[in-house]
């Protein structure tokens, strides 16, 4: 496989409209296992370009965009609508709820955190000691989620209910050069498919999953990856970037990903090894086309919907691409526009060379 | 049949990178079997024997790939920051050499733990390829390397890097060679990526839907000074699986096995490992179920650069298996 540049090329952009679809979709209440409020805007975007589409029985949507003839490889696009959060599970009256975490949550970051709970979206906070009442041994240890509470206040106590689902109450913003908002992990995903199927490349069957479950065990891509069987898949998906500087001036060794050095391009992590000719394929085209790439350092921590993906059937040649991003999975998450721009641009244009040649042979 | 072993332990290919070891099995199998194949995920699938009414489809999984490390970083004085493809213990790690799938070659180091008792973590080791910028450094991040070190016959016994499971994988080859005639579909698997979590042998599985599964692995023994609790050593025939970490076997796939060995007079030891696991529990998951368990070739020092294993266990092994294999199945 090479690459070379095509005469015309225009991949597609991230303009106002599509920084209004992220913040509709960062906004949007979505912890796994209630992704429905995100499936109605999934839907909304997609459904005029779709070829059809269906919710399977876990909720993820899958879509088909058929390219220009019969024949033409089979790609699957996976991007998770969920995000992690909180569920109540305990009324103990007067507005205050016990609760869990749903997906991965540092016990340390939710403190004094305002949420926002069910449907309604009723505000709540997750209640904590004020500093004048703490001890100085208290305010070294971590709290467990135990003894802390969901305070909706005495008015909205019958608003809320066991079972009902909290999320970080963030409003998304711009600032500059930044996008900041909840849930960017994956919401940024979302956006940038809804973008890929808008603008799909006619030299693929283009078979987008919005999927469920991902926060919880990669759950939803399963059942998506196998009903799917595609020829291969890519996973959207967004990445932490540790890259601020360490704090006696040594060299930064382990930043997983960096800010706007570009889409971060996977070869190692705990669930996958992805095909090496998926990463050639990305790599090459962000070189033929000068995208800014970078590779997520590879290690044994982080999994993406890949893992779920790559392991269906007889096997399914999978890899993923994120936008880096600061502090995921707490209440106010980092990107930059230019890696946005620049992973869609990469994924637009690599899958716009994809051939049946693409997976000739054997894996290596 | 230890220049094939010692052919196949000195081929580099960590988990995903298996390629240059299945073509050297591609070479080895295919005069032996009926029909061979890759799947997507690089398990090569081989055939041998069409089955008959009362034949099963088995399938016997060895794995091609071995432990190894994949460049992270490379620091502006060219030493690579490393992780794991697959368990690397770091205690069995520094001092030791790795070649790069490229060609070249380092050794590792560490950070000074900060007192002599502390244990370190990969994160503070390097490889050190001999180079002193990033500019002249022969690797970049996603390289891969396997530790490096040579075969060595110490006669009855026998020392390597990547025992595990190039020795299952050698076991599996002289089985299908020796093996004359079976009553059954009998699919030799070389599965991949078993080291990151058995993912080859769970798509192989899907692939070829068999009635009955085993693993062709190694496992840990007891019989060295203070070495972890368990009966298996080396020496004293193969090991049947009873369960693991990740798996209970069938009880009549393990009564079938025990048979087997009683009748042919093949010396046994029966194998409970108390971590880890084989490609049988990605067999026994497969589609609704598959009656499935092992076949263990006991090894010392795993997952470190000298394996050991015993060269009667091996012959036992094929033996065990050749005999199975001859005749009908019946679980009961």
């Amino acid at each position: 496989m090479s690459i070379t540049k095509k005469k015309s090329w225009n991949p597609p952009k991230i303009g106002r409209a599509q920084i209004s679809s992220l913040e509709k979709l960062s906004e949007a209440s979505g912890v796994s296992g209630n992704e429905d409020a995100v499936r109605k805007i999934v839907i909304d975007e997609i459904k005029a370009y779709a070829d059809e589409y269906e919710i399977d029985a876990l909720g993820n949507v899958l879509v088909t965009k058929r390219g220009s003839k019969k024949n033409l490889p089979r790609v699957m696009l996976a991007a998770h609508m969920d995000e992690v959060g909180f569920m109540l599970v305990h009324d103990e009256g007067e507005g205050l709820f016990r609760f869990d975490i749903v997906g991965g949550i540092d016990r340390r970051q939710i403190i004094s955190k305002p949420v926002w709970v069910g449907k309604k979206r009723i505000p709540g906070v997750i209640a904590g000691k004020p500093i004048h009442l703490t001890t100085p041994k208290e305010r070294s240890n971590v709290i467990s989620v135990d003894t802390m509470r969901i305070d909706l206040g005495p008015g909205n106590s019958k608003k809320g209910k066991s079972g009902d689902w909290a999320t970080f109450a963030t409003k998304f913003m711009r600032q500059g050069q930044t996008l900041r908002g909840k849930a960017l992990d994956d919401r940024v995903g979302v956006a940038s498919l809804i973008e890929l199927l808008k603008n799909a490349p006619p030299n693929i069957h283009l078979l987008a999953a919005f999927t469920v479950q991902e926060e919880v065990g990669l759950r939803g891509a399963k059942v998506a990856g196998y009903a799917i069987n595609p020829d291969m898949a890519i996973v959207l998906e967004c990445t932490p970037a540790l890259d601020m500087p360490t704090w006696d001036g040594s060299e930064n060794t382990l930043y997983r990903t960096k800010l706007n050095q570009g889409p971060a391009i996977y070869i190692a992590d705990r669930a996958t090894l992805p095909d090496p000719r998926l990463v050639r394929l990305l790599q090459e085209t962000a070189e033929a086309y000068d995208i800014p790439y970078q590779l997520r350092q590879p290690g044994v921590v982080g999994g993406t919907d890949a893992g779920a993906i790559h392991l269906q059937r007889s096997g399914i040649p999978s890899i993923s691409i994120s936008v880096p991003a600061r502090y995921l999975h707490t209440p106010a998450s980092l990107i930059r526009l230019a890696d946005w721009r620049n992973t869609l641009a990469l994924v637009h244009t690599a899958l716009s060379h994809i051939t049946p040649n693409t997976l000739k042979g054997e894996r290596q | 049949m230890k220049s094939l072993i010692q052919k196949l332990v000195e081929i580099p290919g960590p988990s995903g990178y298996e390629s240059q070891v299945r073509e050297a099995v591609k070479d080895e199998v295919e005069p032996y079997v009926d029909e061979m194949q890759v799947d997507p995920l690089g398990n090569l699938i081989t055939r041998k024997g069409s089955g008959g009414d009362k034949g099963l489809k088995v399938m016997l999984s060895a794995h091609l790939d071995e432990i190894g490390v994949m460049v992270s970083h490379v620091d502006k004085n060219g030493f690579a920051r490393f992780t794991q493809l697959g368990t690397v213990f770091p205690r069995n790690t520094a001092g030791g050499r790795v070649r790069f799938l490229n060609g070249a070659h380092g050794v590792i180091g560490m950070e000074v733990p900060p007192s002599r008792s502390a244990v370190t973590t990969l994160n503070k080791m390097y490889i050190d390829l001999g180079v002193t910028s990033k500019k002249d450094c022969p690797v970049k991040v996603g390289d891969v390397a396997a530790f490096e070190r040579t075969f060595q016959d110490l006669g009855k016994r026998m020392v390597s890097k990547a025992m595990d499971d190039r020795i299952g994988v050698a076991v599996l080859i002289e089985t299908l060679k020796a093996l004359k005639s079976t009553p059954h579909q009998v699919f030799g698997v070389f599965s991949v990526q078993e080291e990151v979590g058995v993912r080859g042998a769970t798509t192989a599985a899907f692939g070829v839907n068999p009635d009955l599964g085993l693993a062709i692995d190694t496992t840990g023994v007891g019989d060295t000074p203070k070495s972890p609790r368990s009966d298996l050593a080396l020496g004293k025939g193969p090991a049947i699986k009873i369960k693991d970490f990740g798996m209970i076997s069938d009880p009549r796939v393990v009564a079938w096995i025990e048979a087997g060995a009683k009748r042919a007079k093949i010396p046994y030891q029966l194998d409970i490992l108390i971590g880890g696991s084989t490609d049988a529990r990605a067999i026994q998951l497969s589609r609704a179920g598959v009656p499935s368990s092992g076949i263990s070739i006991p090894s010392r020092y795993i997952h470190s650069p000298s394996e050991m294993v015993d060269f009667d266990d091996v012959k036992n092994t094929i033996k065990l298996l050749v005999h199975l294999l001859s005749r009908p199945i019946k679980l009961q």
